[in-house]
């Protein structure tokens, strides 16, 4: 996968360069279910830190409450392991106040979704230049398996013994939605996408979503499983790659064309009359977001899962605008001293 | 047009008081806060000492003319110290029926009463529910009833203006403004420039209330509405500069100044809540200052926006009333435990729940101290006077960053609106507040402590091999590795503990205000301490054996208050609550205490401390 050109790196530390996975790895014993697949994510942010170029002191990882919010303590990096669902919220303080700063957050569909959903949504927003991961597993791990925001109907968890009637979100839509200027997807087990997508991440300037599609082993097993298997997966996703038609399938055979009503519709390529000219050009740099929104939106039985990056677009970051304000602000007043400050107002002397 | 200049008729004498108390009383929208804080700026530019009391509904603008709607401002100015707005007002002004309805009832018989008779007609008497016109019925029989047509007077005196009948309307507080300036002999100057400048844009809107400002002021001076005019002369106040200050405003320069006087940048994430929304404001004011303010999208990301920011080596700052404070609890929890500098102002209002937005209270004291999940020390400091707020505010930053601890400042909604003069402090003699940064590799341990006040260090992200992580779970002393260990849980919790203790060493012992040892001593803290004071003066005044300590360190308390509170007979806890330091000094000292409680939204009097401070002394020599 080709990189962006818009990085946004600190400056590269002659060390930086020489960086490998271990550098990335602390001395905690990690404690996740044996099989579970935050362990293959581990692997592939700590791989990816190691080619980003970002001295590590630099690097802060931050998370919320949950499985995947244990992911700091495994970071040899900078960590803040907060409270559950507040985690874009203290990256946010910390990116405004420490621009110089890659600050990444950990989340999870729970965490991120549920009790977080106000803080994730306001981040994006914003376009605070922070990294945001969230694994998706549809459940609550760390709870014992409660069904999550992203549980499909019909769901059967320990508190919905009947299955769930609570209507998932789709997580890219809502990052779309809050107007994420990054918003890509990738899956736990596909080490090089998921690394270059991370690495995207990184290099975008400005708030980035990304999904990973991750397996619980242990209270949702099989969560991803047509994704993750390696014979079904090219026939369930869609990869996504800017300016290119979408194409997929094992034989690449099929691909999305628009429909009426601006809907989208799989069609075969081998059939009569279908080629690659009708099908939709992925354009990850449309200001409209409709066709990122458009794919956020395309899920199994009917659609390949895309994967890749739904949308990539540039704009000022929230903490580049606080801090242009702040300059703009001091060159347009005299540079005003405590004192000056402390006898401004209506003062008078008392002699 | 000439301004009036303030003169003395023949008709009238001139009698000179000690200090006078005045309440504009009208709807929200007559303007009545701001026509006080001109009359209060006019007092303090004249050398007085003010206190003001603004008092204004919930509702941005309730319904015109009803009673939830009625807006008021009390001022008191003085020749000589003082501490309070005062008890109750010298001179009312009731914009309309409702305003003296809600008034009325404060001011004392044979006092004086402004009325706009414009303000009772038929529509007027029944919003403020009265039967009866009160200007006919004799309800203001034993007062001195000075009846004025304002809204008509003001019409008359903007005939040539060009603006519509209602712009001209919305001018008579300034028409009111003026008889109140005759009546207590005050310039015209300084409101005269303050309204040039304000409404700068609209010279026809500056022309009208000029002119209607000088026409109730020539009014007062022609039409012998008064016998007497009076005049407060200049207190005698220490050499130096001025300014007249809120509470909300000493705060936000208290922490400017902390931060200046500490070399550590000041981040601020705030939510708006009554009646706290101010600070943020003029913190974002300061942006020149390099200043970084954020308005949160809600109260627990605005205190999770602070401690994100501590974590990377700023003053992180948030400020709330009470029920934001219980939602930022969670995340208090988590600065004591990863023993981050955290300061959270609370401007105190009245609860629960939504409760009295625009009132006061002291009922979150208990909440400061105790409003989190799992044993969670922290410390507290409350501020006791607008400009004390100043001191309370720097005095915050400079615990939260020696003990690496989160600080509760509390002030309430009397300090942060109510104004005073303050003298501006020398900035040489401000102290410094030493920060160190951690940046040496060598030995570190994220919890490793300092010996005397088990402060962690402090590190800037970004300082090369000094990685580490903190977190919520519990974890080891000095290596701060995640730990499950009972003993460790307990040694943990004891340390946070100590720390907390520890503060005691770094804050002045308590001076009571009048002798050490006594019949009684008269305790409380953060708002009421004009009124405390005051009546203490009063009672001293009276032979009475009774002392005054205001406490401004909460948790810990002074080293000597233990001490100082067994000197007397007894102790009286006045507090606007239902007696929450009571309960803590109870059990602290396990001594037996009296109460004063108030919980009307409402400071106390000093008439009502006094009384209290004078049954209690009697009752012991029975
Ligand atoms: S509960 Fe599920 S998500 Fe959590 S660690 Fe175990 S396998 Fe992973």
């Amino acid at each position: 996968m080709s990189l962006g050109s818009n990085g946004n790196l600190p400056n590269t530390g002659e060390k930086a360069t020489t960086y490998t996975k271990k550098d990335f790895v602390s001395s905690q014993t990690v404690r996740w279910c044996p099989g579970c697949g935050d362990y293959a994510i581990l692997d592939a942010v700590q791989k990816s830190f190691a080619t980003l170029g970002i001295p590590r002191e630099k690097i802060v990882v931050v998370s919320g409450i949950g499985c995947s919010s244990r992911f700091p303590y495994y970071m040899d990096t900078y960590g803040f392991h907060t409270i559950h669902g507040r985690a874009p919220a203290f990256a946010t303080g910390l990116k405004v106040s420490r621009p110089d700063l890659s600050v990444w957050v950990i989340t999870g569909d729970g965490d991120g979704l549920s009790i977080g959903g106000n803080h994730l949504m306001h981040a994006m927003r914003r376009n605070l230049d922070i990294k945001i991961l969230l694994f998706n597993n549809r459940i609550y791990g760390l709870t014992k398996g409660q069904y999550s925001p992203t549980s499909e109907i019909g769901k059967k968890t320990k508190t919905s013994p009947l299955g769930s009637v609570d209507r998932p979100l789709y997580p890219t839509s809502i990052a779309l939605a809050a107007e994420a200027t990054f918003v890509a997807r990738s899956v736990d087990v596909y080490g090089a996408h998921l690394r270059d997508v991370i690495h995207r991440a990184a290099q975008h300037r400005g708030s980035s979503f990304v999904e990973i599609l991750q397996n619980c082993n242990i209270f949702n097993d099989g969560a991803w499983a047509d994704l993750a298997d390696r014979k079904t997966r090219d026939n369930h996703k869609l990869d996504l790659e800017h300016r290119k038609p979408m194409i997929f399938g094992e034989n690449r055979t099929k691909g999305i064309k628009l429909g009426e009503g601006l809907q989208p519709t799989v069609v075969d390529l081998a059939s009569n009359g279908v080629s690659e000219d009708d099908l939709i050009l992925h354009d990850e740099n449309t200001s409209n977001p409709a066709l990122a929104y458009m794919l956020s939106r395309m899920s199994p039985p009917d659609f390949p899962t895309p994967l890749g990056v739904f949308r990539a677009i540039e704009e000022e970051t929230y903490e580049a605008a606080v801090h242009r304000q702040i300059e703009d602000a001091r060159g347009n007043s005299t540079p005003a001293d405590l004192e000056a400050l402390l006898k401004s107002g209506d003062i008078w002397e008392v002699s | 047009m000439e301004a009036p200049q303030v003169s003395q008729t023949e008709a009238v004498g001139t009698e000179r008081k000690q200090a006078a108390v005045i309440r504009f009383a009208g709807d929200s929208g007559d303007g009545m806060q701001l026509t006080g804080n001109q009359f209060t700026t006019t007092s303090a530019l004249l050398g007085n000492d003010i206190a003001t009391l603004p008092d204004f509904p919930a509702e941005i603008r309730a319904p015109a003319g009803t009673v939830p709607g009625v807006s008021g401002f009390q001022v008191q100015f003085s020749s000589q110290e003082i501490f309070t707005p005062g008890d109750e007002p010298d001179v009312l002004v009731a914009m309309n029926a409702a305003a003296l309805k809600v008034n009325l009832p404060t001011l004392r018989k044979g006092r004086t009463v402004i009325v706009n008779t414009d303000g009772f007609d038929a529509s007027n008497l029944a919003k403020a529910g009265y039967q009866n016109n009160p200007l006919e019925d004799g309800t203001l029989d034993g007062y001195r009833s000075i009846p004025v047509a304002l809204t008509t007077n003001t019409l008359k005196a903007l005939r040539d203006s060009p603006l519509q009948n209602r712009g001209k309307q919305r001018c008579k507080n300034f028409y009111a403004l003026g008889i109140m300036y005759w009546l207590y002999s005050r310039p015209l100057d300084a409101t005269e420039k303050w309204i040039s400048k304000q409404f700068a844009k609209s010279p026809d809107i500056v022309d009208a209330n000029l002119t209607a400002m000088r026409a109730g002021f020539s009014y007062a001076e022609v039409s012998e509405l008064f016998q007497i005019q009076y005049e407060v002369p200049a207190a005698p106040q220490e050499h130096g500069l001025y300014r007249s200050i809120t509470g909300n405003k000493a705060l936000a320069l208290g922490l400017y100044t902390a931060s200046v006087k500490s070399g550590v940048p000041l981040f601020v994430a705030s939510y708006p809540i009554t009646p706290a929304s101010d600070i943020l404001a003029e913190l974002a004011r300061m942006k020149p200052q390099g200043v970084i303010t954020m308005q949160a999208e809600d109260e627990i990301a605005a205190v999770c926006a602070a401690i994100g920011s501590a974590f990377g080596g700023s003053l992180g700052i948030t400020m709330t009333s009470g029920p934001g404070l219980a939602l930022k609890a969670e995340a208090i929890g988590l600065a004591v435990t990863t023993e981050l500098p955290l300061v959270v102002i609370n401007v105190q209002r009245g609860g629960p729940s939504t409760g009295l937005p625009t009132k006061t209270e002291q009922s979150d004291l208990l909440q400061a101290l105790f409003g989190r999940n799992g044993e969670s020390p922290i410390a507290v400091v409350a501020a006791s006077s607008a400009s004390g707020c100043f001191d309370a505010a720097f005095e915050a930053v400079r615990i939260a960053t020696q003990y690496m601890t989160p600080v509760v400042v509390l002030s309430d909604g009397y300090l942060a609106n109510g104004a005073e003069p303050w003298k501006v402090p020398d900035v040489n003699s401000i102290p410094t507040i030493p920060v160190k940064f951690r940046t040496d590799p060598e030995g570190f341990q994220p919890f490793l402590r300092n010996e005397e006040t088990l402060a962690r260090p402090w590190v800037r992200p970004g300082t090369p091999e000094l990685e580490h992580r903190i977190g919520g779970l519990e974890h080891t002393d000095i290596s701060g590795d995640v730990s499950y260990d009972p003993d460790n849980h307990q040694h943990m919790t004891m340390q946070r503990a100590e720390k907390i203790a520890r503060i005691a060493k770094s804050i002045p012992l308590i001076e009571p205000f009048g002798d050490d040892k006594g019949d009684l001593l008269v305790v409380g803290w953060g708002g009421t301490y004009g009124a405390l004071h005051e009546a203490t003066v009063q009672a001293q005044s009276k032979k009475l054996k009774v002392s005054h300590i205001h406490l401004h360190h909460i948790n810990p308390f002074a080293a000597n208050l233990g001490k100082l509170l067994r000197r007397f007979k007894n102790v009286l806890v006045a507090e606007l609550n239902l007696g929450q330091l009571d309960m803590l000094i109870r059990s602290r000292f396990a001594i037996e205490t009296i109460k004063l409680n108030k919980i009307q939204g409402q400071p106390f009097t000093v008439s009502e401390v006094l009384a209290t401070i004078e049954d209690t002394i009697q009752e012991i020599h029975q």
